[in-house]
């Protein structure tokens, strides 16, 4: 459904991106239904119904605004934990920097190669989701990602893989305008741990499609840099097939802009799905957390688990909605977004929405915010804990909802160290 | 120890007196009993005691041996050696009990220039002294008194007690929501605490509690004030007389 108000015109952008050559007809086509899609419905723009809260302009702004590169930043988070490494550098797959991309029970193909072959799974896979996920919200910069985006990969998953695979995204160039598109494939009982990391770009447009196949599972984990001045407008498409399970987790320090969409569909029974995110920023921070879960088949539970730690300006936005079809019923619906506000400066903007056509489900929402509460911080004080540190461990405490759904307790350890960094750094 | 000079107390929020020039004094290695009726202030002269903000003193002192108390942040007067049981321990979900207790150990340590304890002396110190208050493992593994009974909740403040070690205890109606047996455990780990340089102001209401801790010293307080003090025995004639005979004799 366009909105009925006009929308700014979105060739400009188009026509910065010029249509990759070369690549096979099916590719080409889904690259071509893509652009006549954001021609016709056009680019965002404040009077859209879900970016009411999020100003699009620097996302949709040319040439993007540069961002100062954080040269100390090298995501060390996840060394302890054995990888295959696939960096990228400033949107662009860096070869010479990364781990060969060979892993028992994976197939990893670069985009720009699978694009040009017939791969069968891909050429189903490609733009599938993403064009699903349209309806009935569009998604413009997603859909820019599958008109033009020519770094990333295909990976398909046939087995247990041996070791996650770790995504990594390196920044050199504080002006670099990058795209980068995956297609993930997981078949039946198959299982992969996914790790991004890092700013990526000055700006940043991701997408990432995963199809989760039978009792598969897909585990997803990501950081998306301490840079400042970067925007990102990044989306997640998962379907799930019978008895599937996505777990994805975001965390998100500092960053000017960040908008993170999730659209999940259940397509088959009993299976499992939940996003979560951790954000803490303060200041020129602005961070979005987008999420459309439809349930469209029997016993699938869904949860949606939010926190966001703001201060000194920062705005929080998070537009959550659960639709449940006439066929899903037994759903089990669930979801939460909070938000700690550090000071009087800072906001949060939630729009909580359930959609439900089916007449035995069990779902709820729900969404706060609120300061640190006092009688908490006295009994810290009381004890001898100094205010400071007694509000992070607050904070912390405050988050840790969201991290809780961080399977792998490593990583999840990780992500704790990270963000008391983030506080110890912010304590000076 | 503990020397509280004609303090004068009102709440922020509303223009109103609650302490009223409360005098009292405590030496080293003394439990002090304060009583009174519901309203009388007890709990109010804990919180300004311990630093709670919301409370405006206008007169007098408190101070802990020659530290200005009034002049130090919350977390100032427990490294100073104050500490205070809460009536109602506050749950703080999502930070673990054996968290909380090893960052306000070496919090405290750290700023008397002490060394931090480390984490296999720490967890050494902290089972011994929980085994006396039978607390288990899962207790100290849990978040912060989240789904503690009542009984758990004064426990874990006296375990706190015991591992922080402060030398001026204040405990806030510390029997309030226990059972007999459940008293009994708190106060046999109050008593093992009781020594030479550890003071004790013990504010109850009922007189029960002093059967378990004896006191040297009972004050009775009434609306904002001090009316009376003397030995135990005034804690007697309060459990034969109720509050109401005393308030009329002071008067």
């Amino acid at each position: 459904m366009a909105a009925p108000a006009p929308r700014p015109e979105a060739g400009g952008l188009l026509d910065a991106w010029p249509a990759p050559e070369g690549e096979a007809g099916w590719a080409a086509a889904a690259r071509r239904r893509a652009a006549e899609r954001l021609l016709a419905r056009g680019a965002p723009g404040r009077r859209d119904e879900y970016w009411r809260f999020t100003n699009p302009a620097s996302l949709l702004a040319l040439p993007a605004a540069s961002a100062e590169v954080l040269a100390e930043d090298a995501t060390p988070i996840f060394e302890a934990i054995d990888r295959l490494r696939l960096v990228f550098l400033d949107g662009v797959f860096a070869p010479e920097l990364s781990d060969s991309p060979e892993l028992d029970g994976v197939e990893i193909e670069p985009l720009s190669s699978a694009l040009t072959k017939d791969i069968h799974w891909a050429r189903e896979a490609f733009g599938a989701l993403e064009g699903r996920g349209q309806e009935p919200v569009d998604r413009p910069f997603a859909t820019l990602n599958t008109a033009r985006a020519r770094e990333g990969f295909a990976i398909r998953v046939t087995g247990r893989a041996a070791r996650p695979v770790s995504l990594v995204y390196l920044r050199r160039d504080a002006g670099a305008d990058a795209q980068v598109r995956h297609v993930l494939r997981l078949e039946a009982g198959a299982d992969l741990t996914l790790i991004e990391s890092g700013a990526g770009a000055a700006r940043f447009n991701q997408v990432l499609e995963a199809e989760i196949g039978e009792g598969a599972a897909l585990h997803h984990v990501r950081t998306q840099g301490r840079d400042h001045g970067r925007r990102a407008a990044t989306a997640l498409f998962a379907r799930l097939g019978r008895a599937a399970t996505f777990k994805s987790f975001t965390l998100t320090l500092n960053g000017r802009l960040t908008r993170n969409e999730a659209v999940i569909e259940f397509a088959g029974d009993d299976a499992v799905a939940h996003v979560a995110g951790a954000c803490v920023g303060d200041g020129d921070f602005h961070h979005d957390d987008t999420v459309f879960v439809t349930h469209g088949a029997l016993g699938c539970e869904s949860r949606q688990v939010f926190k966001k730690v703001l201060r000194a300006g920062a705005v929080g936005v998070f537009q959550g909605k659960i639709l449940v079809q006439p066929v899903a019923q037994k759903t089990d619906g669930y979801q939460i977004s909070q938000a700690l506000l550090l000071d009087d400066d800072s906001q949060f903007l939630a729009k909580p929405e359930l959609e439900i056509y089916a007449d035995d489900v069990a779902c709820s929402h729900g969404s706060t915010c609120g300061a640190v509460d006092e009688h908490m911080l006295f009994y810290l004080t009381s004890r001898g804990i100094p205010r400071a540190e007694a509000e992070e461990l607050l904070v912390l405490a405050f988050l840790d909802e969201a991290i809780a759904e961080i399977e792998d307790a490593r990583i999840a350890a990780g992500m704790r160290e990270r963000l008391a960094a983030w506080l110890a750094r912010r304590r000076g | 120890m503990l020397n509280v000079e004609n303090l004068h107390v009102r709440l922020e929020e509303e223009d109103k007196a609650i302490l009223k020039g409360v005098t009292l004094s405590v030496g080293a290695g003394e439990v002090h009993a304060v009583m009174g009726p519901n309203g009388s202030g007890k709990s109010t002269l804990s919180y300004v005691l311990a630093g709670r903000d919301g409370y405006a003193v206008t007169e007098g002192s408190a101070a802990l041996d020659d530290l200005d108390l009034l002049d130090l942040e919350p977390e100032e007067r427990a490294a100073a050696g104050l500490f205070l049981a809460f009536q109602y321990p506050v749950e703080i979900p999502g930070v673990g009990n054996m968290t909380f207790l090893r960052t306000a150990l070496n919090a405290q340590r750290k700023a008397r220039g002490e060394d931090e304890v480390n984490a296999a002396d720490f967890l050494r110190l902290v089972r011994e002294k929980a085994r006396t208050l039978n607390i288990d493992g899962e207790m100290l593994k849990r978040p912060v008194n989240v789904g503690f009974s009542g009984g758990e909740k004064k426990r874990n403040e006296i375990l706190q007690m015991a591992v922080l070690e402060p030398r001026m205890c204040i405990l806030d109606e510390t029997d309030s929501g226990l059972d007999v047996d459940a008293m009994k455990l708190v106060a046999e780990g109050v008593n093992a605490l009781r020594s030479p340089e550890r003071s004790f102001l013990v504010i109850t209401h009922y007189q029960r509690l002093l059967d378990h801790i004896r006191p040297d010293v009972v004050h009775i307080m009434a609306d904002g004030q001090i009316v009376a003090t003397g030995g135990p025995e005034l804690a007697l004639e309060v459990e034969t007389n109720g509050y109401a005979d005393l308030l009329k004799s002071v008067a």
